[in-house]
């Protein structure tokens, strides 16, 4: 019977890793995303029951309690937590397979060393699953704590870090070689699991918060790549496959969105680790002039437009305006005024995040413009309201070489007739750097909360 | 080295490359999605954790069985939900007043 019931298995897992490549392939296109997802669903559910039946497992309380536990938090944060707090929860998911691999990898090995000799492969499955997947645990946990600032969002940084960091590879390097070479014992694998789990503190702590989002991507795949190790522990094909999957399309993924944020992943580890004093310091000493204005002001400038523009960032979704942007929209919309949202592909916290945002309020899809469709329009364009955006319009982008984001692409919205910047305060945006483009002549400054101004705004506009 | 841990290094290279052919043309749109949906399908190591959990013998792989479990299955479930939380409002909404 046992043959049988391998045999359903295996082909339970055949059809599984079918289902996971076909549903991430649907992920890639707009239109077939969800089914993409729901593909992958099916999967999972069906790679579960499958292992159900495993003649191995003799024991069913952990794993039912242990899935309902998990399963029921899990179901729970993703249905209640903000969409805009969707990028701490993806590190903190993210930090939870890590965990799990290397959990895995440490129970494996035990049971390897109990049987007798721990081949090679074996070791080096267990070593790199433990090693990557407590890395994964650790570093998500901080990452995800800076996005939700309980933690330092800027870069944390001190003389001791690159030799600590050096220390500590070195340190896991030593139980890798101890491991590998000589058999190694279960104390080595612990202290493996501990070292490696303080590397992945030190690894991301000094990394600045405008850096997580390429951060949690890379985790994202080293955690495939970890659940891949898992897989060869175990010698279970449908590990292998979906962490492969995941390591290589969540590389790829990180480099794309480093790409799209002209932060070359070399920088965005070692730039952590360089002279502390980069870039312009925002102190200049004097302040630069700014000029204020107040709703009834913005609402003429905009009710008396031809072409707007909005370009929406984070402090719009901070401040949960997403509904009242769309209502201004239609209000200028009633007025036969040509509005358009230009969504830089960093906007919010992640590529993507503000589509979903706006997404989420009922933005029609054709007002949304990404950047290379947009950029061209904006000297054309009566009126830019930048919400709650600040990086992404710096014009230092372009023109100042010393500037930490120099090269980055960026929304010309100098280049509009006249910009109205609403923002909380002149406090400088995530990456902390200062903004030229608050200073311009043809700049109006509107503070304060984005959702109450937004109100006065739509409010003003209606008697304009 | 076995066999069996060759085939299994054939199968996880095929797959890298695969997996980075599949996603190579997608819409920046789709970043965070397809970020969070792949952080979902590593949630598979839930299935690692079962065996881990089911085959153990003594209270400490109990333990780790049980942590795994935890860990994969809150991985995989909010992983999952999150995804189709997010993508559920990319599908086109019916216009107003019809």
């Amino acid at each position: 019977m046992e043959d049988f019931r391998e045999s359903v298995i295996h082909i339970a897992y055949i059809i599984s890793a079918a289902l996971f490549i076909i549903g991430l392939k649907r992920l890639s296109a707009p239109a077939s995303a969800r089914q993409g997802n729901q593909l992958a669903i099916g999967a999972m559910t069906l790679a579960f029951v499958a292992t159900l039946i495993d003649p191995e497992i003799s024991t069913f309380w952990t794993i039912i309690i242990g899935t309902l536990i998990g399963g029921g938090i899990g179901y729970y944060l993703a249905r209640k937590v903000q969409m805009t707090a969707m990028p701490q929860l993806v590190a903190l998911f993210n930090g939870m397979g890590g965990g799990t691999a290397a959990v895995i990898a440490v129970g494996e090995f035990m049971k390897f060393t109990r049987d007798g000799e721990v081949t090679a492969g074996e070791g080096l499955s267990v070593a790199f699953g433990v090693t990557v997947g407590c890395i994964a645990l650790t570093g998500s946990l901080i990452a995800g704590g800076k996005l939700h600032e309980i933690l330092p969002s800027g870069a944390i940084r001190s003389p001791i870090q690159m030799p600590a960091a050096i220390l500590l590879v070195l340190a896991v390097g030593a139980t890798w070689v101890y491991l590998l070479a000589m058999g190694g014992q279960e104390t080595t694998v612990w202290i493996m699991f501990a070292v490696a789990l303080v590397l992945g503190i030190a690894l991301v702590i000094p990394i600045g918060g405008g850096d997580m989002p390429v951060v949690v991507s890379l985790l994202n795949s080293m955690t495939g790549l970890a659940a891949a190790a898992a897989g060869f522990v175990l010698d279970n094909q449908i590990l292998i496959i979906a962490g492969a999957l995941v390591g290589a399309s969540g590389m790829l993924l990180t480099v794309l969105m480093s790409q799209a944020m002209n932060r070359p992943l070399s920088n965005v580890f070692f730039g952590a680790f360089g002279a502390a004093g980069a870039g312009p310091a925002a102190a200049d000493g004097e302040a630069k002039p700014i000029r204020q204005t107040n709703a009834d002001d913005a609402a003429v400038m905009l009710g008396y437009a031809q072409n707007v523009i909005i370009v929406p960032g984070y402090g719009l979704a901070v401040a949960q305006a997403q509904h009242a942007i769309r209502e201004l929209a239609d209000e200028l919309d009633k007025r036969n005024i040509n509005v358009r949202y230009a969504i830089h592909p960093v906007a919010g916290r992640m590529p993507g995040h503000m589509n979903v945002l706006l997404a989420e309020a009922n933005v029609p899809y054709d007002q949304l413009f990404e950047m290379e469709q947009i950029n061209g329009e904006f000297q054309r364009t009566d009126v830019v309201l930048v919400v709650g955006a600040n990086d992404v319009v710096n014009p230092a982008a372009r023109t100042d070489q010393t500037s930490p984001i120099y090269g980055m692409p960026i929304l010309n919205a100098d280049a509009a007739q006249t910009i109205i910047v609403m923002k909380r305060s002149m406090k400088p945006g995530f990456a902390g750097i200062e903004n030229d483009l608050f200073h311009l002549d043809k700049t109006r400054m509107l503070f304060g909360d984005a959702k109450a101004a937004l109100a006065d705004v739509i409010a003003a506009v209606k008697n304009v | 080295m076995s066999l069996e841990f060759v085939l299994a290094i054939y199968v996880f290279l095929l797959t890298v490359f695969l997996g980075i052919e599949l996603i190579n043309r997608v819409p920046a749109t789709l970043h965070t999605p397809l970020m969070s949906a792949t952080n979902a399908i590593h949630g598979i190591v839930l299935i690692g954790a079962m065996l881990v959990a089911g085959a153990a013998d003594n209270t400490l792989l109990h333990a780790l069985g049980l942590i795994g479990v935890i860990l994969g299955a809150g991985n995989a479930v909010g992983g999952f939900a999150v995804t189709d939380r997010m993508l559920e409002m990319f599908k086109k909404k019916p216009v107003e007043g019809q």
